[in-house]
């Protein structure tokens, strides 16, 4: 097996569009809502909203962890990639994140040392390389990516690699979606959840959106024919009048997610009391830092960071774009004065974003209508 | 740069034409800093002839003459300025051109990175053949010459600072024959281009908004090794946007398409070769790719650069 090449192939799609069609009936919508910005990325990629029938609509919520970073947080970072002697490190996509200040590719250009890595072990490795510099390791993302941040931490803390730390914005999937079930006038109907976020906690934590909020989800794979097959099992469940969380990630993800993983979190990290979503505002208990017998390693207790606040653009409606209030194009400033090139909010940061995935895959053009 | 400015440059395509007593001689410059030096499938020397001959066949003209100017930082080893410059005369005699003139400079150790080279090309357009964005015309379609983003992938993974190992090749290659062969259809032949540096999508998208038109391309048809599709994959980069340093994408009438195809099947270089989309009248300007799975979604200008000095 080539794990993509199968979940690709048109036949297969075919067969499952049919079911699809079979299940929904004239002048119902199905507004079926994903977060992630891969399963955003796929559907945009493959043109999937072209293929389902007109009743099924894909909304895309706020599972973009680069996105939902408030821009004080990156001037945070860039302050610290200025600091003598540091070595700022982080994922590609945080290159061109821009906070007030601008962004790190900028402060890069200006002379500051920042490096893109692929993993934060790569931070490590430099770190054991370089022992004159701080190597500080930007994290962010879901609890995708935080179990990596958190094996790095204990290897740093057994070795006593000292001239490493970390500023962590890791953020946690459960309180947004809680979030956009309780904000008033919400659409969505049903989830197609993460899949990789799910590889860490499992599927036990999206529980309370069946039981508490009526809602159907399916944790799900990434590729165009896994998402088609999710939209099917999600219809069912609608026609059947059952709500549950099913899981079609099947090769990948367990119902209690990766006990090691877990564990290294929680030695090594702790949830925040609230953490500032751009777009979404102060949320609960729904972003980590570091646990403070670790503060060595915490670039927040090492060094004295700025942490001013920065109010949002006026214009942007970014936080309607991410509960699937409105779509980017209902925004009057989306491909005008909001841009890919120049973005003023959080969906429009990173290509991940609504906003950027459908400037850059999407304007108002597609095959069928030209 | 605007003080440059002037009638010759401004098409800004690869070659500039110019007319010199009743001929036209298509001239072009390249400079490569790729890194590393060397790589699978090649080095900085191949890339620097065929690279600048590729530039000269894509505007329809035969090479005739090259310049090899070279930039070396002090302590370069001799032994690999000697390997470059074989490969420089071995891509030279490939392509029947002659390296005419050159120039070598040496900098302070640390002011150069290795070496930088830099080829200018001479070719000879014959008469009657025209070829533009402006010639393009809705329903004619479009070819590719083999697999895409061989290059790019191979010289990033050459870097060594990810922990992926593959044996991708760079696709190096003069494709000056390639080239000779769509030329021989007359004016079923309306534009070509190497699709270097930000791969075939930028190519395409600069003839669709230069030519006021539409491309769109097949996803079933575009060949794409699967160790690229891979390692794309794995990377997060899109086949599309990669650079290729041996193939060339060209437009040409529905009518000749299928010779067109032969031409380039018939030629080693060519094996791969495929029509991989249609030029339509609108939307103007952008290129769109119909996926596999029936769908539609737009192949956008690249904004920045995702794989600095892979050329």
């Amino acid at each position: 097996m080539r794990f993509v090449s199968e979940y690709r192939r048109p036949d297969l799609a075919r067969n499952v569009l049919r079911e699809i069609e079979a299940l929904v009936e004239p002048g119902c919508p199905v507004r079926i809502m994903e977060v992630c910005g891969g399963h955003t990325h796929t559907i945009y990629r493959h043109g999937l909203q072209q293929v389902v029938p007109p009743q099924v609509e894909f909304l895309h919520g706020p599972g973009c962890p680069v996105c939902v970073i408030p821009m004080g947080r990156v001037d945070d970072a860039i302050w610290l990639a200025e600091q003598p002697d540091v070595v700022l490190t982080t994922f590609g996509d945080m290159l061109r994140v821009p906070g007030k200040r601008g962004s790190l590719l900028e402060a890069k250009a200006r002379g500051a040392d920042v490096r893109m890595v692929y993993s934060p072990l790569d931070a490590l490795e430099l770190a054991r390389r370089e022992p004159d510099r701080t190597v500080v390791f930007f994290a962010i993302g879901f609890e995708t990516t935080a179990p990596a941040t958190a094996v790095t931490l204990l290897h740093a803390r057994d070795e006593g690699i000292e001239n490493l730390c970390v500023f962590c914005n890791h953020v946690t999937i459960g309180p947004p979606l809680r979030a956009i079930l309780d904000t008033p006038g919400t659409l969505v109907e049903a989830f197609v959840a993460p899949g990789h976020v799910s590889t860490v906690i499992g599927t036990r934590p999206f529980d309370f959106i069946a039981r508490r909020y009526g809602t159907p989800v399916v944790v799900t794979a990434f590729e165009p024919v896994d998402i088609l097959h999710a939209t099917a099992m999600i219809l069912r469940q609608l026609r059947d009048g059952r709500c549950e969380v099913e899981n079609q990630y099947t090769r990948v993800v367990r119902r209690d997610g990766n006990l090691r993983a877990l564990d290294a979190l929680a030695e090594t990290m702790e949830l925040r009391e609230t953490f500032e979503w751009r777009g979404l505002g102060w949320i609960g208990e729904s972003a980590l830092r570091i646990r403070p017998e670790l503060a060595a390693w915490d670039a927040e207790a090492r060094f004295d960071l700025p942490a001013r606040h920065e109010d949002d653009f006026k214009a942007c409606r970014c936080g309607e774009v991410l509960v699937g209030a409105i779509k980017p194009v209902d925004c009057k400033v989306f491909g005008t004065a909001c841009t890919p090139e120049r973005p003023l909010g959080a969906c429009m940061v990173s290509s991940e974003g609504a906003c950027a995935a459908a400037y850059q895959y999407a304007r108002p053009v597609s095959l069928t209508t030209a | 740069m605007p003080a440059l400015s002037n009638p010759l440059l401004e098409p800004l395509s690869d070659s500039a034409l110019l007319e010199v007593d009743g001929s036209r001689l298509a001239f072009t410059t390249d400079s490569y800093v790729v890194k590393p030096l060397f790589f699978p499938g090649g080095s900085i020397g191949d890339l620097a002839v065929n690279g600048t001959v590729n530039d000269l066949a894509v505007a329809g003209a035969r090479p005739i003459a090259l310049s090899a100017g070279f930039v070396i930082e002090e302590g370069f080893p001799i032994d690999d300025l000697r390997r470059i410059v074989f490969d420089m005369a071995r891509a030279a005699e490939a392509a029947g051109v002659p390296v005419a003139t050159g120039d070598t400079k040496v900098v302070e150790r640390g002011k150069a990175d290795g070496v930088y080279v830099t080829t200018a090309g001479l070719g000879v357009v014959p008469a009657g053949l025209e070829l533009g964005p402006e010639r393009v015309r809705p329903g004619d379609r479009v070819l590719l010459s083999g697999t895409l983003g061989d290059h790019g992938m191979a010289v990033l993974l050459a870097r060594g600072d990810l922990k992926l190992e593959s044996e991708l090749r760079s696709d190096t290659a003069s494709v000056h024959e390639l080239a000779g062969a769509l030329a021989a259809l007359g004016s079923g032949l309306r534009w070509m281009r190497d699709p270097t540096r930000g791969g075939l999508a930028t190519a395409l998208n600069e003839l669709a908004r230069e030519s006021g038109t539409t491309v769109v391309l097949e996803e079933e048809t575009l060949p794409v090794r699967p160790e690229v599709a891979g390692a794309c994959e794995i990377l997060g980069i899109d086949p599309l946007y990669v650079a290729n340093e041996g193939k060339l994408v060209a437009v040409v009438s529905a009518d000749t398409a299928d010779a067109a195809l032969a031409a380039l099947r018939g030629n080693l270089l060519g094996a791969d070769a495929a029509i991989v989309g249609e030029v339509r009248a609108d939307p103007a300007g952008l290129v769109l790719l119909a996926t596999a799975l029936g769908g539609s979604r737009i192949v956008d200008m690249l904004v920045g650069d995702p794989l600095p000095r892979i050329c």
